[in-house]
Order: structure tokens, then C-alpha cells, then sequence
């Protein structure tokens, strides 16, 4: 006779404790990923090995649909520029340039990742306030539009503007209060203080640049929309002033970004779902109070202006994951369950400040407990989930964490360990490598060894 | 010369320590573990419940890993592995 073995489950005790669910509890696990838009997660593994970042082209370019929908649905023309530090991948970049958005990039190094893509200079936002000479000349030469940041660069671009006898139409970042968010004070020229109105004037009276664009950037995880509907308010009061007084006739509103995704902030207590506003809700508080503001302006005959958008998270965060594997147990001290993940904040930066959603990627056999989820660094700080509610895990198992897809791919850390391969699930199911995974000839071949160091080690017998 | 004992399983000396405290516990079948010393109840998963009855029965380490092993499909590594955490949490709770 055949006996059967019965299933075997890593043991576990949880003490019952009072007191400790609110309603704003939720249970955490029970569902779980098996397949990312189709592909199984253990094939991705078995491929591309783990840890390994997985993006979905069908969600980014959802995304960025959704996003065009929900504003030209209610305002034409607008323009998408894609922040590039948001997630500069190549297959990232021309997805959405397929999708029609344009490049908004903040650094010399952003710009040639741009053009070297194939972006048109005409089609490139210059953002930021680091422009050196050189870089300036080649957006003056080539045709992309600058976001003036400070006076030392508004003199620079003049001058090069003039040395070059280029007509270079230009933009403006300003800030100021909205009453809904902590002002950016250190980028742009301040309105309040009178800052822009002076730089303005001083533009106006430059025989080569024109000032045809007004830009700020309120901040970042907005929550509240009523931030936006002050944005355009202030914008527009300014461009009418200038308009006026300073010779410009402006072309674009460039309102940035900082739509918020559905990643919970550390320290948001209710589920985003409830807090993060949805895309119709942003358009809406920006268009309306765009329509109502430029009404007077269109009825003076004045070309409508083209409303341009820089989300860079709302559009990739959710079209990325990272799965990582568990390499390790360990039960602390205080009595929670902790488990040694390969991936931490060398590949997931973004950790610092989010709860990401970890999903296993099998059905999870065993009661719930508190857990931490520590990354593989011989470092304290390297915490991918402080407090998480998960069954008992062993090693092998892989757990899904989402969304990923901002921030984390432009800050990733060579920290330690190799950085992991990226994968983009095709609409067709099919999966390419869009970023191998490092390895020591990649590292190596930045640096150089000079000869006295080569060999002739003196270690001790 | 030295007399200290050394346990031949790291767990011998977990189950001389806490053999009582074990004994004491009131389990039911759908894992409800109450400790009448304490107060406190625990909620323990199945293979969780089946040590702590035969740690209740005896305090032969071996003799409840053979037990296991024969009823389970698990080996002998990932048992111990997984006996040794259970012990961990054991310690913590049952002070």
C-alpha cells in the first residue's frame, strides 16, 4: 500500500492581538500574480533570471492614451512631453514617441539620449537649470525649445542667440504659491518677488529671443487638483501682463507634471484608490479653468494657446515591476518574520519613500504575519518593505513588486551588485530584452589600472 | 576538564527548557492555541499544530523529526531549517 505524503507547510504561530485594526484595515495577500500581461512570472525568471524588472507596453501605451483622452477631450491642442528622468529607457522613449508625446529632457546628457533616438530637435522641451555653453549652442542651432531657468542662463542664450544671429524662441519656469503645495522656489523665476516680470521685460528687449512660452511645475504627488486650477490662474494672469508690458506674445502653457500614481506615499494612510485623483479629474480642474481664463484673450483674436503636459509618473509607474526572489529567512529578535530579498534599494530607490505592493506569485499556503522584507545589501538602510502582512515564505519564492516604473530605472544604484536585466512584454505576448543585465567586464571597463598597481600583491602568508 | 553537556541537536536543549510550557498549552484542531499561564492565544498553522502536539507528547527531538518525516513531504534539511524558526517563535511567546 502507497502512503501518501501529506503537504508540507513551514510552521508558524501568530499571537492574537487586540486593538489593532481600524477601518481603514484592509487584508493584505491572498491574490497573486502569476503572469504578467500574459507571460508566466516563472518563464520570465527562468529566462532572464532574478531579480528582473518587467514593463508592459500594452499598460504604457493605455497610459498615455488615457491621458491624451482625458485632456483633448476637453482642451485642444496638448501636448505630452516625456519627462526623461522619469524612466529614460529607450523602449520606454520610443513607445511614447510612437504615441505622439514629445521629449522634455533636463540635462545635456538627456538631450543627446533624445536626439540620438531620433526625437527632432523641434520636439525636445530643454528643462532644468544646468545648460553649459555647448549644449546651448546645439539647441540654438538645432531648433528645441529652452525653459529658461535663471538670469546667468536667460545672458547666456542671449549672447549665443546673437554671436549665432539665431531668432530663438524661448520659455520661461517660474514659481510661486498656490496654497496647495510647497512652492519649488529654487527652480525658475519667482513671481511674487517680481523676479519674472523682470526677466520678461529683459527678454522683450532682446533683438534675438522671444518670449513664447510660460512653464512651472507646482510639485510632485499632487493630491489635491485645486493646486493645478491655481497654476493656470497665475499663469495666465502673468501672460496677460506680459502680454501687455513686455512685448511677448505667448504660444504655450507648460503646467509640468506631478499627477500622482497609485503607489502609496509612506505615511498616506488611506488607499489610493480613495486619495489619488483620477486623470479626468486633473484635466478637468486644468481645462476648465484654462477655458474660462483665455476666453477674453481668444475673443481678442489671440492664437489659442497649446496646453503641454510633462507627466512622467502617472504615465510609467504602474506599466513596470520588479520581481525579486527570497534568498534567505531570518526571525528577528522582536519576533516579526523577516526575509532577505536580491533585489533592495540599489534597484528600487523608490523604496525610500513608498509601500510598494508585493504580491507573491503563488498561492500562499499559512496564516498572515507581520514581515519585513530587507533587500541584499550589507547595508542597514536597505529595507524594500518596513511592515508587510505576508503567509510564511521560503526560499525560491519570488514576489511581484509594483509599480516600479518611475524613478527607479534612471536612480538605480551600480551599489554592490550587478544591476538586473529589463524585459518589455510586448501587446503581442512576446518578450524582449530591452537592457541586459550588467556584468564585471561592464564595470570594469570605466576604469583603468595604472602599471606600478598591476599584480605584485604583498599578502602575508 | 570540561563538564558542560552539549546538546547533540540544536533543539535538545529548547525542549528540556520548555517541555512544561509546552505541556501546558490547550490546542484544538483548527489551530487555536491558548496558554492558560499567559492568557494568550495564538492562531498556529497546521504543520505548526502537528509539532506541538508531539513536542506535548515527548521531548525527543529525533523522534518527532522521524514522525514528521514520515507523515510529510519534506526533507530532513528543511525540516530542522524550519523546526529551528518554529522554536524561535516558540521562546519569544511562551517566556
Amino acid at each position: 500500500m502507497t502512503h501518501t505524503l501529506k503537504t508540507w507547510q513551514k510552521p508558524s504561530i501568530t499571537p492574537h492581538q487586540l486593538g489593532t485594526l481600524n477601518k481603514f484595515g484592509r487584508p493584505v495577500g491572498g491574490d497573486y500574480v502569476e503572469k504578467i500581461d500574459g507571460v508566466a512570472v516563472d518563464d520570465l525568471l527562468r529566462d532572464y533570471g532574478s531579480p528582473l524588472f518587467v514593463l508592459s507596453e500594452k499598460r504604457l501605451r493605455d497610459n498615455i492614451r488615457q491621458l491624451k483622452r482625458a485632456f483633448e477631450s476637453r482642451y485642444q491642442p496638448v501636448i505630452h512631453a516625456w519627462s526623461y528622468k522619469t524612466n529614460y529607457l529607450n523602449a520606454v522613449c520610443a513607445t511614447l514617441h510612437q504615441e505622439g508625446s514629445w521629449a522634455e529632457v533636463v540635462s545635456a546628457f538627456e538631450y543627446e539620449k533624445a536626439r540620438a533616438l531620433g526625437v527632432p530637435a523641434s520636439r525636445i522641451l530643454f528643462n532644468g537649470p544646468h545648460k553649459k555653453r555647448a549644449i546651448l549652442e546645439r539647441c540654438v542651432k538645432e531648433g528645441a525649445r529652452i525653459h529658461i531657468d535663471n538670469l546667468d542662463e536667460l545672458y547666456l542664450l542671449d549672447a549665443i542667440a546673437r554671436e549665432l544671429d539665431i531668432f530663438t524662441s524661448v520659455t520661461i519656469r517660474l514659481n510661486f504659491e498656490t496654497g496647495y503645495t510647497e512652492a519649488w522656489s529654487r527652480f525658475g523665476f519667482n513671481l511674487e518677488s517680481g523676479a519674472a516680470f523682470d526677466a520678461a521685460i529683459r527678454i522683450g528687449n532682446s533683438s534675438h529671443l522671444k518670449l513664447r512660452g510660460l512653464h512651472s511645475h507646482v510639485g510632485t504627488f499632487i493630491l489635491d487638483t485645486r493646486a493645478y486650477q491655481v497654476e493656470v490662474e497665475k499663469l495666465c494672469d502673468f501672460m496677460e501682463l506680459i502680454e501687455q508690458q513686455a512685448h511677448a506674445l505667448i504660444d504655450s502653457l507648460d503646467i509640468g507634471g506631478g499627477f500622482a500614481s497609485q503607489n502609496a506615499v509612506q505615511g498616506l494612510y488611506l488607499p489610493t484608490e480613495q486619495v489619488v485623483p483620477t486623470m479626468s479629474q486633473y484635466a478637468d480642474a486644468i481645462c476648465s479653468t484654462l477655458i474660462t481664463k483665455t476666453a477674453q484673450r481668444e475673443a481678442q483674436g489671440k492664437p489659442r494657446l497649446t496646453l503641454i503636459l510633462e507627466s512622467g509618473r502617472a504615465v510609467v509607474d504602474d506599466a513596470e515591476v520588479l520581481i525579486s526572489s527570497v534568498v534567505g529567512s531570518k526571525r528577528l529578535p522582536d519576533g516579526r518574520a523577516s526575509y532577505i530579498m536580491d533585489a533592495g534599494v540599489n534597484l528600487l530607490f523608490t523604496a525610500f519613500w513608498y509601500n510598494h505592493k508585493v504580491k507573491p506569485t503563488r498561492s500562499l499556503q499559512g496564516i498572515a504575519e507581520e514581515t519585513v522584507l530587507y533587500g541584499p545589501l550589507c547595508m542597514n538602510i536597505d529595507i524594500v518593505r518596513q511592515s508587510i502582512s505576508l503567509p510564511p515564505l521560503s526560499v525560491g519564492d519570488s514576489l511581484v513588486i509594483s509599480p516600479v516604473g518611475a524613478y527607479n530605472n534612471t536612480q538605480w544604484l551600480q551599489f554592490i551588485e550587478y544591476r538586473p536585466a529589463i524585459v518589455m512584454v510586448h501587446e503581442n505576448g512576446e518578450v524582449s530584452v530591452i537592457r541586459r543585465a550588467e556584468n564585471l567586464a561592464d564595470i570594469n571597463s570605466f576604469e583603468s589600472l595604472p602599471d606600478h598597481l598591476n599584480g605584485q600583491f604583498n599578502f602575508s602568508e | 576538564m570540561n563538564t558542560q553537556h552539549h546538546p547533540e541537536h540544536p533543539l535538545d536543549s529548547f525542549l528540556a527548557v520548555y517541555s512544561d510550557s509546552l505541556k501546558r498549552l490547550a490546542l484544538n484542531d483548527s489551530g487555536f492555541v491558548f496558554d492558560p499561564m499567559s492568557g494568550q492565544s495564538f492562531t498556529v498553522n497546521p504543520c505548526g499544530l502537528e509539532l506541538l502536539k508531539l513536542m506535548q507528547k515527548q521531548a525527543d527531538v529525533t523522534l518527532i523529526e522521524q514522525q514528521i518525516l514520515q507523515e510529510f513531504a519534506v526533507s530532513a534539511d528543511v525540516l530542522e531549517r524550519n523546526f529551528l524558526e518554529f522554536s524561535e517563535q516558540l521562546r519569544r511567546y511562551l517566556k
